[in-house]
């Protein structure tokens, strides 16, 4: 708001922009300052910040929002794992089914999550009935070891799906990866070096992209943890908000800084390694 | 310069023969290549030239190592490497356009398949500041693809291409995407690189005019088969097919009558150049420059169109049966001949092509 030039509002043709200006700002602040006033201002005493200096020494704080960040990282490393080589392979090899994989990775949209976390809660509760006599029996403990519950892994890998297809595939739309590759092939470079070299420096922003929005999903998703009996970091506030509500807005407002301030971070990273790369040449 | 002439004693010495053995490949239904043979001498600039879908861009893919052919085989040197992957082929390519990795520098560019052989940092820069000094854009070494002309961008192309010492140089239409003037110099420098390095270079186009100039020898595909492979000057001069004929250059089709080795056109009777067709109904092909055309009240043919071409006109004659022949004439003779104006035909004493008839 502090970018509002009065000056500009007094020309006609673009009063309407402040306008839309004050409206969203209002929008989106409005509810923001509120959370904050709700934490500072406690009936009685005054302004205080005992709501955020209270956050770290609250139990269960930095487990969950550690085992949060855990599994965003390996989220985000399984499912650009998968996805990077499917999508490059599908633009060189079977550019006819993308399509079919296009609409296979949306799907997770069209399912809501509510109806994903009832077909996985039945799955693992029916896996170790029958197969209380196999080796199986052990893995599915495992995926539910609550240190670190891979099955979350997977189904967050299923929910990013979406996002992720959409940031590579806007990034690979950006070049011509077959002519790419086989410039790299020409000169010497084999098919891994070919895609390492040539094909991901040129899809950093979708990267980097995938990775965001892979993480914010993951430090805001409630259902699917909640239902299977986890406590990330979403699970935790809502659970701290029952007994300690202005701790827990704190939280909230304390997460939205936090996930801009990462936001920042990665788009600074980007636009360095940019530059950093230009000076080198 | 050094590496020009290093380079070049490398390359005399080890210049490579390319042999094509009864390619084929299908894609689906159509057949891209239909037991293409062809034999590319060591040293040698060979253009293959033909229409779009005639199977050039193929033959050269195959070379490259990026396509497999369904049967028939690719030697180089006369070893077959019809099995062996693409980055271990000893072929640099330059593709039609936008081929430079956009997030390394021009030097950068050049350097990456050295990179790729694990060549020492310093020697890399030193090489490949070299050879961006033998395409002329020494000082352009640290600007990005983006930040460089389209022809800038082909001789960077270029000088990657060469940074390995490759055996067998590949050019895929490497100036279809630049604009006419970039074209012609370019293709100067192209021919003259190559023929310093003495490098086996395979250049595709679909531009008769670039195979004509730049080649040693011009390989004229059709339908996925070679049609004709010889001399610039031969292609044009002495066609074997008709198919040749009327693609490289410009040929007109006169309905004549064989009577065994002569042929009787335009009321004159020449000799056939070459063995005649079967049958006597036949068509003579004639180049525009071997037509020639004179204002004449009582003749029964006449100018229908005139395109200026600088020092010479083309016109489009039409006969007294409605057959039409072009024919060049130096402008100041046919300032006279607008549009309408009664001509007469003449052929000169020469031996004359003749084809197959399909004209009606």
């Amino acid at each position: 708001m502090a970018g509002l030039n009065p000056g500009r509002a007094a020309r006609r043709p673009a009063l309407w922009r402040p306008l839309v200006l004050v409206c969203a700002g209002l929008y989106f602040l409005v509810p923001l300052a509120a959370s904050v006033i709700f934490t500072v201002d406690v009936p009685g005493e005054g302004v205080t910040f005992d709501a955020y200096t209270q956050i770290l020494g609250t139990e269960g704080f930095v487990s969950s929002l550690l085992l949060s960040l855990e599994l965003a990282a390996a989220t985000i490393a399984v499912v650009l794992l998968l996805m990077v080589p499917a999508m490059v392979a599908l633009r060189l090899g079977a550019p006819r089914l993308r399509p079919v994989v296009e609409v296979v990775c949306s799907l997770p949209l069209v399912v809501p999550p509510i109806a994903f976390v009832a077909g996985l809660g039945t799955v693992l509760k029916w896996g170790p009935e029958h197969l209380s006599r196999t080796p199986l029996f052990q893995t599915f403990v495992a995926i539910q070891n609550p240190d670190f519950p891979v099955v979350l892994v997977l189904a967050y890998v299923v929910m990013a799906l979406p996002f992720v297809y959409r940031a590579l595939d806007a990034g690979l739309r950006a070049m011509d990866v077959r002519t790419l590759v086989e410039a790299a092939r020409s000169c010497g470079a084999n098919w891994p070096q070919a895609l390492v070299r040539a094909v991901l420096p040129n899809l950093r922003g979708a990267l980097l992209n995938s990775a965001f929005l892979t993480l914010a999903l993951v430090l805001g998703e409630f259902t699917v943890a909640q239902l299977l009996g986890f406590r990330p970091f979403a699970v935790w506030i809502v659970n701290v908000s029952g007994s300690q509500a202005q701790l827990s807005v704190a939280v909230s407002v304390l997460s939205l800084l936090v996930t801009w301030a990462m936001l920042l971070a990665l788009a600074s990273f980007g636009g360095r390694a940019r530059t950093a790369s230009a000076s080198r040449g | 310069m050094t590496v020009l002439e290093t380079t070049a004693t490398d390359t005399t010495d080890t210049a490579a023969t390319v042999e094509f053995r009864g390619l084929r490949r299908e894609f689906g239904t159509t057949v891209a290549l239909d037991g293409l043979d062809l034999t590319v001498r060591p040293g040698e600039l060979l253009a293959l030239l033909g229409p779009s879908g005639c199977g050039k861009t193929t033959a050269l893919r195959m070379l490259a190592g990026f396509e497999h052919p369904d049967a028939g085989e690719v030697l180089v040197d006369g070893e077959d490497v019809t099995r062996v992957p693409a980055h271990r082929r000893d072929a640099g390519m330059v593709f039609q356009s936008y081929s430079l990795f956009p997030h390394l520098s021009a030097l950068d560019n050049v350097a990456f398949g050295l990179r790729m052989r694990k060549v020492r940092t310093a020697e890399r820069r030193s090489r490949a500041g070299e050879l961006l000094d033998l395409v002329g854009l020494a000082d352009k070494g640290d600007r990005y693809p983006h930040q460089l002309s389209g022809g800038q961008q082909q001789r960077v192309a270029l000088a990657r291409a060469l940074a390995l010492r490759p055996r067998v140089l590949l050019l895929d239409e490497p100036l279809s995407a630049l604009d006419a003037k970039v074209r012609l110099t370019l293709r100067e420098e192209i021919r003259r690189l190559q023929q310093e390095l003495g490098i086996t270079t395979l250049f595709v186009t679909h531009d008769q005019e670039e195979a004509l100039s730049m080649a040693d020898r011009v390989a004229v595909m059709h339908a996925g088969r070679l049609e004709q492979c010889a001399a610039p000057v031969e292609l044009y001069g002495r066609p074997a097919t008709a198919f040749v004929a009327e693609f490289v250059g410009t040929m007109s089709r006169i309905p004549g009558r064989l009577d065994g080795t002569t042929v009787e056109v335009l009321g004159r009777r020449l000799p056939v150049d070459g063995t005649a067709p079967a049958g006597d109904e036949v068509d003579v092909l004639l180049r525009p420059e071997a037509v020639g055309v004179r204002p004449d009240d009582a003749g029964d043919a006449r100018v229908v169109a005139s395109a200026f071409l600088g020092a010479a006109t083309r016109l489009t004659v039409r006969l007294a049966d409605g057959t039409e022949v072009k024919a060049d004439l130096p402008t100041h003779e046919a300032a006279t001949l607008g549009a309408g104006t009664a001509v007469t035909v003449s052929l000169p004493e020469r031996p004359v092509l003749v084809a197959p008839r399909t004209t009606r």
